[in-house]
């Protein structure tokens, strides 16, 4: 049940034009876990993210799954394998959530693209795993910010591959809806053992969700590994130059960062 | 005491930027009348042309010349060119774009749809009378596009106004087409109107605009401090105390009636108020203020030596100037575009 | 407000995806068919009406064989190609514009921007004015201008892709030069000739002969099949470069493929009737409307096309008794309002939240 699926990165080297942004990185995706990557603004991790999903050509380093390297393998190959969820996905105003989520199957269809019953079948599956079964006849315009991004994880499950990557699939979205994407990707990585690798940049959710935590400042990693080894008020101060207090969450005993600013130090009475 | 030096410091090298660019822009302006005074189907010296100016002559044919033809001509294309030159800052100012420029938004088509309706409806047949048909036009015209491209969310983008330009002239020129189609005399006339020409523009035809011209540039330069918060967003312009829809408003209005004026002296000419914004900014920044004061200027002598140009390259014939700056302004744009950072373009 | 996750899942057999997309397919055949019938109606009609005053008996007659020299000409020589040349440029305009506005994503694109048009349109005129061309070979260099053009245009805007937005900015340049050249053009001729110039320029069926229409039929026939092998590329394309790349498309090369196709099918068009405003931009935003929901519909675009066009033609030729209008006309009088009404059946949508 759990994809043995390796993605790897080598000395991986991102930039764009002349700048570079991730630098000589070295990381070890999980199979079958949930791998959630954080960092303070522009340290890379969008980057690394895009480099891991095939969008950027490293300027160093390789990028390998299974062994290989990914930007030999054939693009079809690798989209039946590997999933992205971008930033601001872009949809044309009245497609249909249906339509939208049907198209991601194209990978797996043959370039005649018989559309057979058991695509028909996925994609409802897909549709029901993320909650937007009825929806399926509605516009995507017409939908709220949370069941739009639930069509688009509707859209790579339907893609049906054993890695999953989206960047900042929470931002914009208020806490029910944040709440609802990331226990939908924890189904999914139970039932059916996709890996998968995500952005976050809320320290808590991350920490309360991630099996594997990456924490990045300026193009490298600063630590890895499960959230309750690495996360503590050192690392928070030498990712994100905050002080803070790290406490066990007490709902999912995962670590809580509690941040101090100038105006609120433990022992002062809050302003 | 250190913050002070500093940023007196600071000014020095801008202004003495800007009075560097005057220097040129002065040399480049007195070189490029001169130059139009004195070049022609007849190249007139030099010598001759300043007794013309200073002691006229009314007997020597070639005072004659100077100053009935080449001198109103000179004049025509220095009214033209600066009304061009801010009508084309105020649109870049106030549709917050860089890439606009009246003639790619349309308002020259607008103008000549008016135009073509005063001269074959109206039986209008001096520039003065369908003067104010341009205006018209012009002001239908740049409503139709703006209106069209905020339509959406996000507004009235760079590429949404090109595009919704684009769609305006080519509306507007069917309608022109079609009443020249039919009317083999009009198309006489305006197909030299529609290229954008100096050619035989006499006091007779500038003098009506000028008084147009004139107001409003002089309200344009006083736009200049409603542009630079209008750079800012809506909101934070609306923070610091202007209404933006009310400076966009009388932005809009006076980048209108300098472009409908300019394009009834001389027809549709593109690019001069696209180009000649951006070279200024070059020189003095992106203080409005500053843009819209040398814009003026710049563009009236890049439009008087244009002229010049038109008439040298193809002797003993004319060329319009309106080809010649759009043979030198369609590249300049699109190196614009080229070099363009990503953002938005 | 949110659906609770449960209880929107429900029997995941396939029937609800396949449900949609019948529906959908149902709609865009019906309209399809409707436009259709549309054309062909229109068609029927332009080989009725006409100076000759020929009656339906003697119209059919020419297609049996059984008429008179005069009524076989009229009809088969003057008539037909006309009517199946203003079909067939509508089909080609309306895919064109089609692609053209899925690709850059903006309802206001049209092949015109990318100059293809405007440079058709000046080798059109420098091939009437300086070189005396006409007929056949002249289609072949309008078309080979359009092509000229929309290649230099690619090649500018070219920064390790083609990113939409540079290709209109870029296109709009271009297109203001060719129109440039085209005036002064226009301004150094005879006022007769101008005026022959012109109204190709207006976009005109005039003279629309077998030769061209025979062309017109086979590459428009190749091209649209290789746009039909297209249509995944579109579909995904739609989404944005970072999806489609995930879903396993080439993007620069998909994207290429089908905006060149997109071209040669505008070149093509142009070539046989000169450059005829508005019908790619109007056809695939009023196909959509028609067909309800769904991002794009070739199909549609080109059935709306097909009829704009005939309609148009025949009302530039006979609405106003004493004077034969170019097509290009109705068409761009018939754009002024259709802007208007776009306007107004607009809805400013504003989204909660930036992404997505």
């Amino acid at each position: 049940m759990t994809s043995s699926r390796s993605l790897t990165a080598r000395e991986l080297t991102l930039g764009y034009d002349a700048r570079t942004v991730v630098d000589g990185l070295d990381l070890d995706i999980p199979p079958g876990r949930i791998t959630v990557i954080v960092g303070a603004n522009a340290c890379g991790k969008s980057t690394l993210l895009r480099g891991l999903a095939r969008l950027l050509v490293p300027s160093g380093g390789t990028v390998l799954l299974d062994g290989r390297d990914i930007h030999r393998m054939p693009t079809v190959q690798v989209a039946r394998v590997l999933g992205l969820l971008p930033q601001s996905p872009i949809a044309p105003d009245s497609i249909t959530v249906a339509d939208l989520v049907a198209r991601g199957r194209y990978p797996h269809q043959g370039w005649l693209h018989r559309r057979s019953g058991d695509s028909d079948a996925i994609v409802d599956g897909a549709m029901a795993s993320a909650g937007v079964l009825d929806l399926a006849e509605r516009s995507m315009d017409e939908l709220s910010g949370g069941q739009r991004q639930r069509v688009w994880i509707a859209m790579a499950l339907a893609q049906q591959t054993d890695l999953l990557l989206l960047d900042e699939p929470t931002t914009y979205l208020d806490i029910s809806h944040q709440i609802e994407v990331l226990d939908l990707l924890v189904d999914l990585n139970a039932e059916r053992g996709t890996t998968v690798v995500m952005v976050l940049h809320e320290l808590s959710l991350a920490c309360r969700y991630a099996e594997h935590l990456v924490a990045m400042r300026e193009g490298r990693v600063v630590a890895a590994g499960s959230p309750s080894d690495i996360v503590d008020a050192e690392l928070v101060r030498r990712v994100f130059g905050v002080d803070s207090l790290v406490v066990p969450d007490p709902v999912s005993r995962s670590p809580m960062v509690v941040p101090f600013s100038r105006h609120h130090r433990p022992g002062e009475p809050a302003r | 005491m250190t913050r002070r030096t500093g940023s007196r410091t600071r000014e020095r090298g801008p202004a003495r930027r800007r009075a560097l660019g005057a220097l040129i822009l002065i040399a480049a302006l007195l070189t490029a009348c001169l130059a139009s005074l004195a070049v022609g189907t007849a190249q007139i010296p030099l010598h001759t042309v300043w007794h013309a100016i200073t002691a006229y002559d009314p007997t020597d044919p070639e005072h004659i010349a100077i100053v009935a033809k080449r001198l109103p001509r000179t004049l025509a294309g220095l009214a033209v060119g600066a009304a061009l030159g801010l009508s084309g800052t105020l649109a870049q100012g106030l549709t917050r774009n860089p890439l606009a420029d009246p003639g790619i938004l349309g308002i020259s088509q607008g103008a000549a749809l008016a135009v073509v309706t005063a001269i074959t409806v109206f039986g209008a047949t001096a520039p003065s009378q369908y003067l104010w048909f341009a205006f018209l036009g012009a002001c239908v015209a740049a409503i139709l596009v703006w209106t069209i491209a905020s339509r959406g969310r996000d507004g009235a983008t760079p590429v949404k106004l090109a595009l919704a330009g684009a769609a305006i002239a080519a509306s507007f020129g069917s309608l022109v087409a079609g009443v020249l189609i039919a009317n083999q005399q009009a198309l006489d006339t305006m197909r030299f109107w529609q290229v954008g020409s100096l050619a035989g523009r006499g006091l007779d035809v500038l003098l009506p605009a000028l008084p147009a011209i004139v107001l409003a540039s002089l309200g344009a330069l006083l736009m200049g401090r409603s542009l630079n918060l209008l750079a800012l967003g809506d909101d934070t312009a609306q923070a610091l105390g202007l209404k933006p829809g009310r400076s966009r408003l009388i932005s809009g209005a006076l980048m209108a009636v300098l472009a409908g004026a300019a394009t009834a002296v001389a027809g549709p000419i593109a690019f001069l108020g696209l180009v000649v914004p951006h070279a200024v900014r070059f020189v003095v920044g992106h203080d409005y203020r500053w843009v819209l004061a040398y814009s003026a200027p710049a563009a009236a002598a890049l439009l008087v030596a244009a002229d010049v140009v038109a008439r040298i390259v193809a002797r003993p014939g004319e060329v319009q100037v309106g080809i010649v700056l759009a043979v030198i302004g369609a590249p300049v744009f699109i190196g614009i575009v080229r070099r363009g950072k990503a953002a938005g373009l | 407000m949110t659906a609770q996750p449960g209880t929107a899942r429900g029997p995941a057999d396939g029937s609800v995806s396949r449900a949609s997309r019948t529906r959908l397919g149902r709609r865009v055949t019906l309209v399809g068919c409707a436009l259709f019938a549309l054309t062909a109606l229109l068609f029927v009609v332009a080989l009725l009406l006409g100076e000759a005053g020929l009656s339906p008996a003697e119209v059919l007659e020419a297609f049996t064989g059984r008429a008179d020299r005069v009524t076989a000409f009229v009809v088969l020589q003057l008539r037909l190609p006309r009517a199946i040349a203003a079909a067939l440029v509508g089909v080609c305009l309306g895919v064109s514009g089609a692609v053209f506005q899925s690709v850059v994503r903006n309802p206001l694109a049209s092949p015109d921007i990318v100059g293809v048009t405007a440079g058709a349109g000046t080798a059109g005129v420098a091939g009437v004015l300086v070189f005396g061309v006409s007929g056949l070979a002249l289609s072949i260099t309008v078309v080979a201008g359009g092509m000229l053009t929309a290649v230099v245009v690619a090649a500018l805007t070219w920064r390790r892709g083609i990113h939409g937005m540079r290709l209109v900015l870029i296109g709009v340049g271009a297109a203001a030069l060719a129109t440039a050249l085209t005036s002064y053009l226009l301004t150094r001729v005879d006022v007769r000739d101008a005026h022959v110039a012109y109204t190709w320029l207006v976009g005109s069926l005039n003279g629309t002969d077998w030769p061209i229409v025979w062309v017109l039929i086979a590459l428009a026939f190749v091209v649209l099949v290789m746009l039909g092998a297209q249509r995944r590329s579109l579909r995904v394309l739609e989404l944005g470069d970072a999806t489609a790349a995930a879903l396993g498309f080439r993007v620069e090369r998909a994207r290429i493929g089908v905006l060149l196709t997109a071209v040669v099918l505008a070149a093509v068009a142009v070539g046989t009737s000169g450059p005829i405003g508005f019908v790619a931009l109007m056809a695939p935003q009023i196909a959509r409307r028609l067909v309800g929901r769904t991002s794009l519909s070739l199909v549609a675009s080109a059935a709306v096309g097909a009829a704009l066009v005939s309609a148009s033609d025949l009302i530039a030729q006979y609405l106003v008794p004493t004077i034969s209008f170019p097509v290009g006309v109705v068409t761009g009088v018939i754009g002024a309002p259709y802007l208007a009404w776009l306007l107004a059946g607009s809805r400013t949508r504003s989204r909660s939240g930036g992404s997505s």
